[in-house]
């Protein structure tokens, strides 16, 4: 046994302990937590596989940024587990039936799923060994599938932007405040003083 | 078998394999962890003694000459004191955090390059690691204010969790723009980037090696990170997650103790990561900053920790001189000004490489 | 916004302002009083702990005329008088002061006919029990003894004004 081979072994029993804690956890803060465990271990696979750009695009993406706002709302949210699994029996039979044939189906393609003889060691592309995983990757990302890459932006852009309009909500007659205007005031043009005779008021 | 004795022949040096020269792995992070902590000591004590100065009071200065050994006057303090768990607490994950904290901030410096190949791990990535370090250190933050169970830590939980995410955004493309320049993800390579080309190779003054550096041509980048790396370490002016005057010590409200020190630890040495980060991108590393004779004599590893000193100077004057801001402020300032900011350089000095040929290429022609 | 604004806000020049003013201060001399090596000057009226004093010759002056008792907002003071064992003359048995009830009024020192109850200069009589703050006949003679110098010289000082 090789340390990649121990360091394998460990990284993947991990990812997938966590990954049954993760449908397992009674409280669903465990369970994002044991999500993100899940993702650490599976970067780290990433990692020993040699593709340490994935890896940490992985840890950088998912565990920095999704989980966190995941973890944000599971937080915010007070589940009430009684409420939860109160349905859950009576959802069981097609739950275990909807279970069953994603089961077959994943058996019967699993099974007859073979590369075919001529692709085998013909990889998409040649592995240059010269070159670090991030410049690789670059480099086939801006120039082979380069409409592709745009294309994935083009769409996340649109969903973003769908995101925001839909929530967007501009109401009328509320004050806003114009910090820039705010800022920009000066006292010779708001205050003045004036000079006010004694018992007369303004 | 064989694992174990290549393990621990890259670990503590010992010829098991006939391949022992190198320096232990052990005592080379030994090295660095202990050297890290009695700097983040001193900093702590100096960060205190700057506030205190700007407010015009004297700051500690009983314990040991002008207070010297007040951190360890308040290591021993905070290693003593009863360590109290709340009793609704999630015990495991209340005790979990503040471990995450230290642990991740500490894991930064395995990658930081103190002088020309001084880094425990001198890999290609360094910078993302980086990157994807200060992105998981709002686990502690989160965690440790979650599983208080009691309103102001999550509160501060809450905070935390959307100031850092957003703040990363903008030190993310300001780190965009560097790579842009240097042409590789390599913490060693960034360095050396920016002492072999630059403005003061272009003007003809080499030897004048500071114009070189990526803070010149990268000035609005170099304020956005530094205002960036403020928030995202949750420091004064934007740290709202810890905000006294509203929650009364944010996430740390419940901690006490060893728990409390492991965050107050963790936080400093995140700090000064982020002081490393700015010193490595901005301010050439471990570089002299006038490559002539009396300046060049220094070691680099001390004039990386002066540029980590400096950087942490201006945090702590940030903190003494800058009133906290208010939480929509906050957001304001990185979603409306910092990011389209921060794109809209990246744009610019993308086309500017592009047309003038500039940039350093990773070294390669 | 203004175009003076904007270039002031992209090289924060209120940031820089400031840090040149905090630099003023961090370079300034600090008006902090070194505390425990240091103190500050103490009127000669200040009111501090109590103390019972004695004449010259070592006699206690207090007499137990108990007008302190009286006059004591609080009712702090607690006195017993007898005739003393030796002389017979009117002497206190007990003189107690409960400090923790003490507002430090210095009516008790207004009213002594023989200046015998003062509130001394010293402010530095934390302790670490309740119980230290009750204090005896024994502890304030004590404290006169103690403070006598001190306390006679307040007096001179302030006898003019009187």
């Amino acid at each position: 046994m090789t340390l990649p081979l121990f360091f394998f072994y460990v990284f993947s029993a991990i990812t997938v302990a966590s990954a049954f804690m993760v449908i397992s956890a009674r409280n669903p803060v465990h369970a994002v937590l044991f999500l993100i465990l899940a993702f650490v271990n599976a970067a780290g696979l990433f990692m020993l596989a040699g593709a340490e750009f994935l890896a940490l695009l992985l840890i950088v993406v998912y565990v920095g940024a999704v989980a966190v706002l995941f973890l944000f709302v599971v937080m915010m949210i007070d589940v009430d587990f009684a409420e939860l699994k109160s349905g859950l029996l009576s959802y069981a039979p097609i739950g275990m039936v909807v279970g069953a044939i994603l089961f077959l189906e994943l058996l019967l393609v699993a099974g007859s799923f073979v590369i075919a003889p001529d692709m085998v060691g013909a990889g998409g592309l040649p592995i240059d060994a010269t070159m670090d995983n991030t410049r690789a990757l670059g480099l086939v990302l801006y120039t082979r599938y380069v409409f592709l890459f745009q294309g994935a932006a083009a769409v996340l852009l649109v969903a973003m932007i769908g995101a925001i309009v839909l929530t967007l909500r501009h109401r009328t007659g509320i004050k806003r405040q114009s910090t820039a205007s705010q800022l920009g005031r000066k006292p010779s043009e708001t205050v003045r003083n004036v000079k006010v005779k004694s018992g007369q008021g303004l | 078998m064989d694992f174990i004795l290549s393990a621990l022949d890259y670990l503590l040096g010992i010829p098991f394999l006939g391949w022992g020269e190198q320096i232990g792995f052990v005592y080379k992070a030994l090295a660095l962890l202990v050297g890290l902590l009695i700097f983040t000591a001193f900093i702590l004590l100096g960060d205190r003694k700057v506030w205190a100065a700007v407010q015009m009071r004297r700051g500690p200065n009983v314990v040991g000459p002008f207070g010297l050994l007040q951190s360890f006057a308040d290591l021993i303090k905070f290693g003593v004191k009863e360590a109290v768990i709340p009793a609704g607490a999630d015990k495991v994950l209340f005790l979990l955090a503040p471990l995450i904290t230290a642990t991740l901030a500490l894991a930064g410096w395995a990658v930081v390059p103190v002088d020309n190949g001084w880094a425990m791990a001198n890999i290609n990535i360094g910078i993302l690691y980086l990157l994807g370090i200060s992105s998981l250190g709002v686990y502690g933050v989160i965690i440790g204010g979650w599983a208080s169970n009691s309103k102001y830590p999550f509160f501060g939980a809450l905070r935390a969790a959307a100031q850092m995410v957003s703040y990363e955004v903008s030190i993310g493309l300001v780190i965009i723009t560097v790579l842009l320049c240097v042409g590789s993800l390599n913490l060693n390579d960034i360095v050396i980037a920016q002492s072999e080309m630059g403005l003061a190779h272009a003007l003809g003054v080499p030897w004048l090696s500071f114009l070189n550096w990526f803070w010149l041509p990268l000035f609005p980048m170099f304020v956005v990170f530094y205002i960036s790396a403020l928030a995202e370490t949750n420091r004064p002016p934007f740290d709202m997650v810890e905000g006294e005057s509203e929650l009364v010590a944010g996430f740390m409200t419940e901690y006490s103790s060893t728990p409390y020190l492991l965050f107050m630890l963790g936080e400093y040495i995140a700090i000064l990561l982020m002081c490393a980060m700015t010193t490595i991108l901005f301010l050439g590393g471990w570089a002299a900053p006038i490559d002539l004779p009396p300046f060049t004599w220094i070691p680099g590893v001390i004039w990386f920790f002066i540029k980590v000193t400096l950087v942490f100077f201006m945090f702590a004057m940030a903190k003494a001189i800058v009133p906290r801001y208010r939480y929509d402020q906050l957001m304001r300032i990185g979603w409306k000004l910092f990011l389209p900011l921060s794109l809209l350089m990246v744009v610019i000095v993308a086309f500017v490489l592009q047309l003038t040929g500039w940039g350093w290429h990773g070294g390669i022609a | 916004m203004r175009a003076g604004q904007l270039i002031n806000k992209l090289l924060l020049t209120e940031f820089v302002t400031a840090f040149f003013l905090a630099m003023r201060y961090f370079f300034g001399a600090k008006p902090t009083i070194n505390y425990p090596f240091e103190k500050g000057a103490v009127s000669p009226r200040f009111r501090g702990e109590h103390a019972l004093r004695r004449y010259p010759n070592g006699e206690e002056r207090c007499i137990a005329c108990k007008l302190c008792e009286a006059i004591c907002p609080a009712q702090a003071i607690t006195i017993e008088a007898g005739p003393r064992q030796n002389d017979g003359t009117r002497r206190t048995v007990r003189y107690d002061i409960d400090m923790v009830k003490c507002i430090y009024c210095g009516f008790c020192q207004e009213a002594c006919p023989v200046d015998a109850i003062v509130e001394g200069p010293n402010f530095e009589f934390a302790t670490e029990t309740r119980e230290e703050l009750y204090f005896s006949k024994e502890k304030l003679l004590a404290n006169g003894d103690r403070w006598e110098r001190e306390i006679a010289a307040n007096l001179a000082a302030d006898a003019p004004y009187r």
